[in-house]
């Protein structure tokens, strides 16, 4: 369909249909943050717009590197990664609670973050390297969950717990997508419905707090409940329509807490109403659709897990934020791709969205190839 | 190497797994982003509305207006209470978060409060019910109010406010007249019924005397305003407002003018004076002194201010006027004199005066050997020994119901919150108390106003009025538009023309008692009687040893009430007047030329004035002046090491 066009080959050839979905989110997200900030675009929306078109930038460059590259990087990307965290405890300093952020002089780097496309490369690289016929066996999983637990560790004692479910669910998506025998998941399903009370003995004094207070929100409106009850009066007294642009009193009164940031859908929910969340969901699930598109269409099994696995990592973005805004998950931190203010969340997803463009390029010249 | 059971795997069959497991998740994420939409969906339409009114309820505050206390004024419409507007401060205990120590240290720095202050705060902090604000600082200077309010973000719980003030421009004259305002405390705000009103920052209420009794008349409507504010209680803006409706206005009798003087005239002295209408009944002056300022009660006083008022032995805190009794001492031989021509006996009979009295083997005494007197001489004279002996002629019953037809015993229709009305002792009272027979000597003792006679200086200016109009007149304090015509006394005319004529003959006679009394004033003459009340059983033994002790050498407490009732002009009666002065000593020195300036004021001011200003030179300058004077005394002695002499000094003599 290209080739013959005024356009340029290269750029003919980048999946519009899902990079103008990927452009609407984040312009919607610009228009809430411009409302969160009562009107002006500084200092939210104009930083992330620049900051928007940079990474767009670069996910386009990192749709012309092969598949093979980042095949042979998966690992030393994972390695440089893992030193980061290690750094990060070592010389991290203290930022709302936790040690999350590494100052690299303007930049402030998030290592947590970048784990999260990098154990999906590393894991799709080594089940691409496992031989077929080894898949049923123990040598198929531990080094697996030797990958993924390590990284895991370590942001757990950060602490922060969103990012480090984040990391294993995405780990364990690639291993069920690899492959790994089916009880293996149920069984640990199980196991892990009897060890969840014993494991929540052993979290931090705020972790805790913020589940029970995910339980039963109401019992402590004015203290750690206060979050998700004003998110949830956000949300529902936008109705159907919402309130209209810039007339949201939750956040524009301060009602609503990160109301910019981990909240900011239900800033936007407050003033476009059921409609701008419906349509923002929309654009979510075709944004993953496509991605789910690409891992089905990929040739080998590297793309077809990376594909996935990266997929599932910007699923679960989104749908985490959504159940922690709309009172269906404690709160644990977890900013809404694209829309929440904050560059760690956007690079992740621009990231995954780059490596999917570079499989989805590779799958076509190669069919096309053929 | 373990064999496989299981079948083949192959590059195929892998890939056939991956597409049906990527499609399992691909369904399940489109099941849980269903489900999302659903939740959002509930949130959003299901329960809109119950969350619109909490969104709403986030948004809008509504704030009370405390409505303007309505003026108290006199006879002239002259305030006696009136608002201020004043800069004020509270705190709101429940908004003061964790550190309410460093909020009320960096107040006291704000605000230049005093350890007193400190210390009342405090006090309030632990008192309140969370929601009540604690005074911290009232008629504050504008520069502090805006200290206060520009650091408003680091002070939680702390509420700068523009109010009004209640503010009694006459200070402590009006104290037992008016009363007070305060903060309501914790049972006015349960008893009425959680009244949101009465936890608004700086609304008061009525706390003694008429503010209090006429709390209905006074408060007015309260106002609302309904304000956006933001999660930190900063105000948006103003999105409606209803005007408050301030009390209504409440007229009284008294003359302000008048009732100042009085109460200057009782300088340091712990008295009363009451001047009443003759006309109507109509209380022009009702001055109880010494007074607390009502002007700092209303900021809310601290502790020691307190103790310093309860300690004084002269009870700054009570209003004598109503809740004082006193032995009527030789003010009632008026009332006596009336009795005994009801009683049908003769007034020219004398009776003659040897300076005592035997009943019995009971001796009475009299002052004089005035040798042998008629009713008119023993009036003019005071002598006791004419009245012993007239009194058991006319029987105690035609006595005590000339006392009460004339007013005493009486409790009277008026808006107090305390009137103690005294006793009027008869036989079947006797009987009733003390469950004993009535004998000579109580006749006696109630012929000269001592026994069991008590009264309040009400009733003694009630007796005058009586006695002077011949109307059985009953005292008002509300001004009203319309007043009824008092009924005639049911008293001879004949009789209290005599005894008028009596009571002028005591002031102007030249041979009386109160001649010291006599009105600078042409044409008008003054008509009264003069008392000397005994608080002090003086024995045999003392009276045997050289006679009885001067009232100068006594301890204040010791020493006789100075007592007298009278009315002007003599001829056409218009005011009439009581005046008791505690340990006073004798009648005719102390209560007979306070109540000769006072009544010289209603005729002639600047006499008046020009009577009393040496006066208060000699007192050492104004009441204000003074009570502040004592309180400084106070605070040096409380500051001072404990001693033994903590006695307050012996009062001044005019």
């Amino acid at each position: 369909m290209s080739g013959h066009s005024l356009i340029p080959a290269p750029i003919a050839e980048l999946p519009w249909r899902m990079l103008a979905l990927v452009i609407f989110i984040t312009f919607f997200g610009l228009l809430v943050l411009y409302s969160a900030a009562g009107g002006r675009l500084m200092p939210w929306a104009l930083p992330q717009g620049a900051r928007f078109l940079v990474f767009l930038v670069m996910a386009i460059a990192m749709s012309r590197v092969r598949p093979e590259r980042l095949k042979e990087i998966a690992f030393p990307a994972y390695g440089a990664v893992l030193l980061l965290l290690l750094l990060v405890e070592a010389l991290g300093f203290v930022g709302k609670g936790a040690q999350r952020w590494l100052s690299l002089g303007v930049v402030n780097l998030q290592p947590s973050e970048l784990m999260k496309p990098v154990i999906i490369l590393a894991l799709a690289r080594f089940y691409d390297l496992l031989p077929v016929g080894e898949l049923r066996r123990w040598s198929a999983i531990w080094p697996a969950a030797l990958l993924l637990g390590i990284p895991a560790m370590f942001i757990l004692v950060q602490p922060d717990l969103g990012t480090a479910v984040m990391v294993v669910v995405g780990g364990v998506t690639v291993m069920f997508l690899a492959g790994l025998p089916l009880r293996l998941f149920l069984g640990g399903a199980a196991f892990l419905g009897i060890a969840g009370p014993v494991a929540f003995s052993f979290l931090h004094q705020y972790q805790r707090q913020r589940i029970l207070i995910f339980l039963d929100p109401e019992s402590d409106p004015r203290g750690a409940g206060y979050h998700i009850s004003q998110s949830k009066i956000a949300i529902g007294s936008g109705g159907l329509f919402g309130k209209g642009f810039l007339n949201g009193t939750q956040s524009h009164l301060q009602y609503l807490p990160e109301n910019h940031t981990d909240f900011i859908f239900a800033t936007m929910a407050e003033e476009w109403g059921l409609a701008g969340g419906i349509v923002l969901i929309l654009a979510y699930a075709l944004v993953i659709k496509w991605g789910i598109g690409v891992a089905l269409d990929a040739k080998d099994r590297f793309s077809r897990l990376t594909a996935a696995g990266l997929t599932t990592t910007i699923f679960f973005y989104v749908a985490i934020n959504l159940l922690m805004v709309m009172g269906l998950a404690p709160v644990v931190g977890i900013p809404l791709p694209l829309v929440s203010y904050g560059g760690s969340a956007m690079l992740t997803v621009m990231l995954c969205l780059g490596v999917l463009m570079s499989i989805d390029r590779n799958t076509r010249r190669r069919s096309r190839g053929l | 190497m373990k064999k496989r059971g299981k079948p083949v795997l192959t590059e195929n069959t892998q890939a056939f797994s991956f597409t049906r497991r990527a499609m399992v998740l691909g369904a399940g994420q489109g099941v849980l982003a269903t489900a999302l939409g659903v939740r959002m969906g509930w949130l959003a339409i299901a329960e809109n509305e119950h969350y619109k009114l909490l969104a709403e309820s986030n948004r809008v505050q509504e704030r009370l207006i405390p409505p303007r206390r309505g003026w108290i004024v006199d006879r002239f419409n002259q305030p006696i209470a009136i608002n201020r507007s004043s800069f004020r401060v509270d705190l709101i205990p429940d908004r003061m978060e964790k550190d309410p120590a460093r909020v009320l240290a960096e107040l006291t720095e704000l605000l230049a409060l005093t350890p007193d202050d400190v210390q009342r705060i405090r006090e309030g902090l632990a008192n309140a019910a969370g929601y009540q604000p604690v005074p911290v600082a009232e008629n504050i200077p504008y520069d502090k109010y805006a200290a206060v309010t520009v650091r408003l973000a680091e002070l939680p719980g702390v509420a700068p406010l523009r109010s009004f003030a209640r503010f009694y421009p006459e200070g402590p004259a009006v104290a037992h007249l008016v009363g007070y305002v305060g903060t309501p405390s914790k049972e006015e705000y349960q008893a009425e019924t959680r009244n949101p009103l009465l936890i608004a920052p700086g609304f008061k209420v009525g706390k003694d005397e008429l503010e209090r009794t006429m709390e209905h008349r006074l408060r007015g409507q309260p106002g609302a305003q309904r304000i956006e504010v933001t999660a930190h209680g900063k105000l948006v803006r103003e999105l409606s407002t209803l005007p408050d409706r301030s009390g209504g206005m409440l007229p009284l009798t008294i003359d302000i003018g008048l009732h100042s003087y009085a109460a200057r005239r009782l300088g340091d002295e712990s008295g009363s004076i009451v001047v009443v209408d003759c006309q109507n009944g109509d209380i022009l002056a009702m001055a109880s002194m010494p007074a607390y300022d009502p002007n700092n009660f209303s900021d809310g006083i601290s502790h020691h201010e307190w103790d310093m008022m309860a300690a004084d032995e002269r009870h700054p805190m009570i209003n004598k006027v109503m809740q004082g009794l006193y032995p009527s001492g030789s003010t009632i031989k008026p009332l006596m004199s009336l009795a005994f021509l009801e009683a049908g006996l003769n007034p020219a009979t004398k009776v003659t005066c040897t300076g005592a009295y035997r009943v019995g083997n009971a001796i009475f005494h009299c002052d004089k050997h005035h040798g042998p007197v008629d009713m008119h001489e023993a009036i003019i004279k005071s002598c006791d020994i004419y009245f012993y002996h007239t009194s058991l002629q006319a029987g105690a019953e035609i006595i005590s119901s000339m006392a009460r037809r004339l007013g005493f015993g009486q409790k009277f229709d008026l808006p107090v919150p305390t009137q103690r009305f005294g006793t009027v002792p008869d036989p079947q009272w006797m009987e009733r108390k003390y469950h004993r027979k009535w004998e000579m000597y109580d006749t006696i003792n109630m012929s000269i106003g001592q026994g069991n006679v008590l009264v309040n200086p009400l009733q003694l200016a009630m007796m005058a009025a009586r006695i002077a109009s011949g109307k059985a007149l009953q005292p008002r304090i509300l001004r009203a538009g319309h007043y009824p015509e008092p009924p005639a006394l049911p008293v001879s005319a004949e009789h209290l023309a005599f005894v008028r004529d009596a009571m002028s003959g005591v002031v102007n006679s030249g041979r009386g008692t109160a001649s010291i009394a006599k009105l600078p004033i042409d044409n008008v003459l003054l008509a009264g009687k003069t008392g000397t009340a005994q608080v002090r059983r003086i024995t045999m033994a003392e009276r045997n040893s050289g006679g009885v002790r001067s009232n100068a050498s006594l301890a204040w407490k010791m020493r006789d009430h100075s007592l007298f009732v009278g009315f002007a002009p003599a001829d056409k009666p218009r005011y009439a007047c009581a005046v008791i002065v505690e340990h006073g000593g004798w009648g005719a020195s102390v209560a007979a030329p306070a109540c000769r300036d006072v009544l010289t004021y209603l005729f002639d001011k600047q006499k008046a004035m020009a009577a009393l200003a040496p006066l208060e030179e000699q007192w050492g300058g104004s009441i204000a002046e003074r009570l502040a004077r004592r309180r400084e005394k106070w605070q040096a002695a409380r500051a001072a090491p404990k001693n033994d002499s903590d006695e307050p000094p012996p009062p001044t003599r005019a």
